[in-house]
Formats: C-alpha cells, sequence, structure tokens
C-alpha cells in the first residue's frame, strides 16, 4: 500500500508537470493570445501594450515565465489577467459548487443504472429490456446543454416547479441546496445512467452464464440472493473503475456545460468563462485542478478495484 | 468395492421415462431420450457416455438446474415422494443443497472468484438451517477439514484463487456435504483434475459415501474413474441409456457394442501397447438430428437390417434382469464378435470400428 501511494504521487507530479507545460504552450501559440494586447482594451497605444508587458512579465523569456507561473500557482498568488482576481479565490468558492453537482449526479446516475441495468438483464429480450434500452439510446443521445436547456425553460420557466438555475450553499439550507439542484443532477446524470446501464445489463447476462451462479442455483440459494450477492458482486467491478473515472472527469471539467446551463458558478463554468477570454492563469490552474482530480479518481479506483476483486493486488 | 447384484430395497430416487429436449435455432435437440434410472442410498451410480451423450443433462435436470424457457420436460424423478421435474421453484430450492447436492466439472470456474470460501459454505448453511454465524463457520471449518483441507481454520478465510484445482474441488464437495444431503450428484467431478489429485478425490468422495450412507450419482466419460468407486454403471449414447448393470457385468460382459468401444479405448498398462489407443470411428450424432432406430447404427461395426428399429432396453442375458442393454444381436453372436480371451477385463482392442474397419 505505501509503494503503492508512493508511485501514484510519483505519476501525479508527471501528470501536473506535463499538463501544466502542454497548457502554458498552447495559450503562447495561440494567434491572437497576447494577453497584453487584449488587456489593453480597444484600440490601445503601444506604449500602453508595452507598459503592460513589461508590469507583466510578458516579454520575459517563455521558460521565466512558465516558472514564474508556476511559482504563483503553488504559492497561491496566480491572479487572473482579465478580472484581477485571485484564481485560488475563485477556484475554492467554485468548487463546493461543483462537487455538489458532481456527487449527487454520481450517486444518482449509478443508483438508477443499477435498477435499470439489473432490471433490463432479467428480462433479457422481453418488452422491459427493449423498453429500456431505447430509453438509453435515446439518454446517450441527448446532449446535456439541450436536455438541460429544454428542463430549465419547462420544469423551470414555464411550470415553475424548480428553480430557474442558481445555486444555494448546502450550510444555508440544505433543502434548498438540493431542489436547486434536481435539475442539474439529473441532466448531467441522463448520459451516464444510458451508459452504465447498457454496460451492467451485458456484464449481468454475462455473470449469469459463469459457473459459480450454477452453483449459487445448485446450493438452493433464491434468485433474489444470487443475483445480488452472486451476480451483481461481480458485474459491478467494472462498472465501479468507470464510475470513478467518470467522477473525476465530471469535476475536473467534465461538467462545464450543466454548469453554465444552469448558472452554478462552479470551476468548469469558471474554466469556461476563462477559456473563453484567453485568460492564461485560471485556465491553467483549472485544468492543473482537473488532472489532480483525474489521477486522484484513478488511484481510489484502483483501490476500491482491489477491495472488490481479492484476485488484484496493488502494487 | 463391488457388489454382485443390483442393490434391492426402496430407491431414495427414481427417474422415470425422462425425456429433455431443447428448443434451439438449429431445430430441437433431444438432449435426454426416455432415461429411467435408480439410486439406492449408499450406491454409486455411474452415468458414462462421451460428450452429448445426455449424462450432464439428465443429472442437472433431476436439480431443476435446466430449466429455462426454451426446455421441455417429459417423464418423472421421484425423490422422498417428491416429482422433482415439475415441482415448483420454492419448493425445489428447499431439495437443492439440502437434500440432493451436486459437485461440477471445473472447480476453478466453479466457485464465486469474489468471496471468501467459507461465506459461500456458511451461505449454504444458513439457507437451509437457522444456525448462527458462529455456528455455521464452524460447521463450515469441520467440512473443510473433513475434505482434507489442512489449516481449515485459517484457509477458510481465503479466497478461491488462493487454492490449487484439486483444493478447490475439495471445497466444492465440502460445500456439496455441508447440509448433509442424501444424494450426491457429481457432474464430472475429477476432468479438470491431474490424475493424482483424480484418485484422492474419488477416494475422499467413497470415504464420505460410506460415512454418510449418501447415495452418489457419478456423471464422467472415465471409465477409468468408473472402475474405481461405481457399484452400477448405465452407459449413455444420444440421449438414450444402452447398457445398464453392475460394474462387474459391464467390465467384464459388456453387452452393447457402445460400451465394448468405450472399453476398448481406456489406456491400459497391463496389456501390450497397441500402436494407437483404440477409438470408436465417426462422431456421436447431432442431438437435433438422430439417425433412426440404433443411434449408435452408423458407428456400429456389427449393423444388420434389424438395427433400424429401435431396440428396447431389456435384460437379454438369462437369468440377470438386471443387466439390460438396446442392442439387437443375440448374447451368443456378441459373445462371438467380441472374442473374449480368458481371464481378461473387458474385450479386445480388435472388437470395433476403429480397427475392424
Amino acid at each position: 500500500m505505501g509503494r503503492f501511494i508512493v508511485r501514484r504521487l510519483i505519476q501525479m507530479t508527471f501528470v501536473l508537470f506535463a499538463v501544466s507545460i502542454m497548457t502554458f504552450l498552447i495559450f503562447n501559440v495561440i494567434p491572437n493570445g497576447d494577453p497584453a494586447e487584449r488587456m489593453a482594451g480597444r484600440q490601445p497605444r503601444e506604449a500602453q501594450i508595452e507598459a503592460i508587458r513589461k508590469e507583466w512579465g510578458f516579454d520575459d523569456n517563455i521558460f521565466v515565465q512558465y516558472f514564474t507561473t508556476m511559482k504563483k500557482v503553488f504559492t497561491g498568488d496566480l491572479v487572473s489577467y482579465f478580472t484581477q482576481l485571485p484564481v485560488g479565490e475563485e477556484i475554492v468558492k467554485g468548487l463546493p459548487r461543483t462537487l455538489s453537482l458532481a456527487i449527487g449526479a454520481a450517486i444518482l446516475w449509478m443508483f438508477v443504472a443499477i435498477c435499470f441495468g439489473l432490471y433490463s438483464a432479467v428480462k433479457a429480450g422481453k418488452f422491459a429490456d427493449r423498453f429500456l434500452t431505447i430509453i438509453a439510446l435515446i439518454g446517450i443521445s441527448m446532449p446535456v446543454f439541450w436536455i438541460g436547456a429544454l428542463m430549465n425553460h419547462y420544469l423551470g420557466y414555464k411550470l415553475g416547479w424548480f428553480p430557474n438555475g442558481g445555486y444555494v450553499e448546502f450550510t444555508e439550507d440544505p433543502i434548498d441546496w438540493a431542489y436547486h439542484l434536481i435539475l442539474p443532477w439529473t441532466a448531467l446524470a441522463i448520459l451516464f445512467i444510458g451508459f452504465y446501464s447498457r454496460v451492467l445489463r451485458s456484464n449481468v447476462l454475462d455473470t449469469i452464464n459463469e459457473d459459480f451462479v450454477r452453483t449459487a442455483r445448485a446450493k438452493g440459494l433464491g434468485e433474489r440472493q444470487i443475483m445480488i450477492r452472486h451476480v451483481l458482486r461481480n458485474s459491478m467491478i467494472p462498472i465501479v473503475t468507470l464510475w470513478g473515472l467518470d467522477f473525476g472527469a465530471v469535476v475536473g471539467g467534465g461538467a462545464i456545460l450543466t454548469e453554465t446551463v444552469f448558472d452554478l458558478q462552479g470551476v468548469g463554468q469558471y474554466a469556461a468563462e476563462a477559456v473563453g477570454q484567453l485568460d492564461v492563469p485560471p485556465v491553467l490552474a483549472t485544468t492543473m485542478f482537473a488532472a489532480f482530480f483525474i489521477v486522484l479518481l484513478n488511484a481510489i479506483v484502483d483501490i476500491l478495484y482491489a477491495y472488490l476483486d481479492p484476485r488484484i493486488r496493488l502494487q | 468395492m463391488s457388489v454382485g447384484p443390483a442393490p434391492s430395497g426402496d430407491p431414495i430416487l427414481t427417474v422415470e421415462e425422462l425425456h429433455v429436449s431443447f428448443a434451439t435455432e438449429e431445430g430441437v435437440v433431444q438432449a435426454v431420450d426416455g432415461v429411467s434410472l435408480e439410486l439406492q442410498p449408499g450406491e454409486v451410480l455411474a452415468v458414462v457416455g462421451e460428450s452429448g451423450s445426455g449424462k450432464s443433462v439428465t443429472a442437472m435436470t433431476v436439480m431443476g438446474l435446466t430449466r429455462s424457457p426454451n426446455a421441455r420436460f417429459e417423464g418423472t424423478a421421484h425423490y422422498k415422494g417428491t416429482e422433482l421435474i415439475d415441482a415448483p421453484e420454492d419448493q425445489l430450492r428447499q431439495i437443492r443443497g439440502a437434500e440432493i447436492a451436486m459437485i461440477f466439472q471445473d472447480p476453478m470456474t466453479s466457485l464465486n472468484p469474489v468471496m471468501k470460501i467459507g461465506d459461500q459454505i456458511v451461505e449454504q448453511i444458513q439457507e437451509h438451517e437457522a444456525l448462527p454465524d458462529q455456528q455455521a463457520r464452524e460447521r463450515a471449518i469441520e467440512l473443510l477439514e473433513k475434505v482434507g483441507i489442512p489449516r481449515a481454520r485459517e484457509r477458510i478465510d481465503n479466497y478461491p484463487f488462493e487454492f490449487s484445482g484439486g483444493m478447490r474441488q475439495r471445497v466444492m464437495i465440502a460445500l456439496a456435504l455441508s447440509c448433509n444431503p442424501s444424494v450426491l450428484i457429481a457432474d464430472e467431478p475429477t476432468t479438470a483434475l491431474d490424475v493424482t489429485i483424480q484418485a484422492q478425490i474419488l477416494l475422499r468422495m467413497r470415504e464420505l459415501r460410506d460415512e454418510t450412507g449418501a447415495g452418489i450419482i457419478l456423471v464422467t466419460h472415465d471409465l477409468g474413474v468408473v472402475a474405481d468407486i461405481a457399484d452400477r454403471i448405465a452407459v449413455m449414447y444420444a440421449g438414450r441409456i444402452v447398457e445398464h448393470g453392475t460394474l462387474d457385468e459391464i467390465f467384464y460382459d459388456p453387452q452393447h457394442p457402445y460400451t465394448w468401444g468405450l472399453l476398448g479405448s481406456i489406456a491400459r498398462v497391463d496389456r501390450p501397447r497397441p500402436e494407437r489407443l483404440p477409438a470408436i470411428a465417426g462422431l456421436p450424432p447431432s442431438l437435433s438430428d438422430r439417425p433412426s432406430g440404433c443411434h449408435f447404427r452408423p458407428r456400429c461395426p456389427h449393423e444388420f437390417a434389424k438395427c433400424v428399429e429401435v431396440p428396447p432396453l431389456e435384460a437379454r442375458l438369462e437369468g440377470n434382469p438386471e443387466h439390460r442393454d438396446r442392442c439387437w444381436l443375440t448374447p451368443e453372436q456378441k459373445k462371438q464378435l467380441r472374442e473374449v480371451r480368458p481371464g481378461e477385463i473387458g474385450l479386445a482392442a480388435k472388437s470395433t470400428g476403429a480397427d475392424a474397419a
């Protein structure tokens, strides 16, 4: 376990380093990407641009620029080029929103997908299975910005059943918090429900034909116990892996569209706005934040995997 | 080890005229076609045949494990007054594992890979008996010791992958014995194991039979296994029993040409080695398209006109009503064809297709 953690930490350092370099370089070669020109406003004078360049260090060697920026990332002094607000604070402000969205949606999609997938497998070939298959395909095919906007418009604005976007702190009012998040959770979860229930269905159908399930039946166990203790447990192993990875991806920027549609002001939305303005510091910080979560969740998935499947040993 | 005449008394399990067919895309597969069997308490009945002869399907049908929307059943299987073939699933569940237990062919895949073996045994005990966890666990440890797992108290918390194939099969046996079943169905229990382990497992099964008095149905294609342990043998071919008798009768006085072929194809250390091990020519028929009359006809070197009629399974030897076979040849003809030399078990290698052809 100790060795496993050390190895993952080294891996994480490497990934963060690589991600930061790539992000930094990309924004340096993007046409029209000179921050000084953009910061100087419309029709600036050359002297103004030059002053900004000096002040922010844009005239330095690119390695020096990278180094000073990275130093700021770790000391928390990184500041947005355009809003002049500290990036760290913005991310900390957005984090509970993003996590609220991601955790709730992840629980929702896992739970519903297990129900759908299991039911679909048990009823394989029958009407219920076909119906759920069609529903799943529709779910997979609907882009979140479209279904999110529809929900917001009809359920939020027209019918007034749900708030029209926005976010309430959990600590302020947990019920209102959940109430504001129901639509975003659902919109984000739909795609994953479709996908996961399909994967689970096929895993369950594979597992049902395993010899040990026949053994369980020969032991005289009930169908429910066979399905849950023997079939589901074995079918869940690949799903849990997916779950961890997708959760990491959603926290690290996969929820950009959902956050934007429902105006949740999370990290994803912050990143999206920064990209639109070619604002390098927030983009860099949010990208590294995303990479951090993805690597972290990868490690957690591996630990979970070893727990779920005793044949696997961490090293 | 072997008994003379078939033991008489009240059989614990009686299968009568069992027919099992499956609807598949290639047509109806008649896997079992009128099989009748009787199992006495404490006896080992071997069901022998090639793959696809319907022996496993017969065994699994008794347990209700072949039930599916595509399967059709006819006939009866009585266990202690319960009709198993059309018993409701709930009733069958109480018999499975508790009264009739089963050991499967492949111990590598027959245990749940992500569950401790102790939990898998305890789960079965608690399904059938209201036993507190600790007591069920103690019973599981005893069972593991009984089947010869060393350090059972520690090993009970291991996962299947931490055991070798032979040890896993012992775990399977412990599992099968956990509720003291009266009938044990072993479906090729040693096929996946290497030869030295096979002998150990068979020995263990025989000891347990002697201890518990359970009747054992041993399904196998391996006549070597049968010679070690069986009291009676039923030879199956293409869904039918073609010959039935005691161990001695089948080995020393086999009546059906298919049995001759099976016996002839055993590798033997007490005979001069032939160039090649004799084999029965041809392949078993497809179960969805079987030859009319005697199913063995196309592969039989002794086929004659009458073979297009289905031969009944009946006693054809005088004075032995329990030794039955399905071959139209007269006992005298069979005697000549077999070329039995005195003192030899079974028949000469030359008796069937491979060499006669």
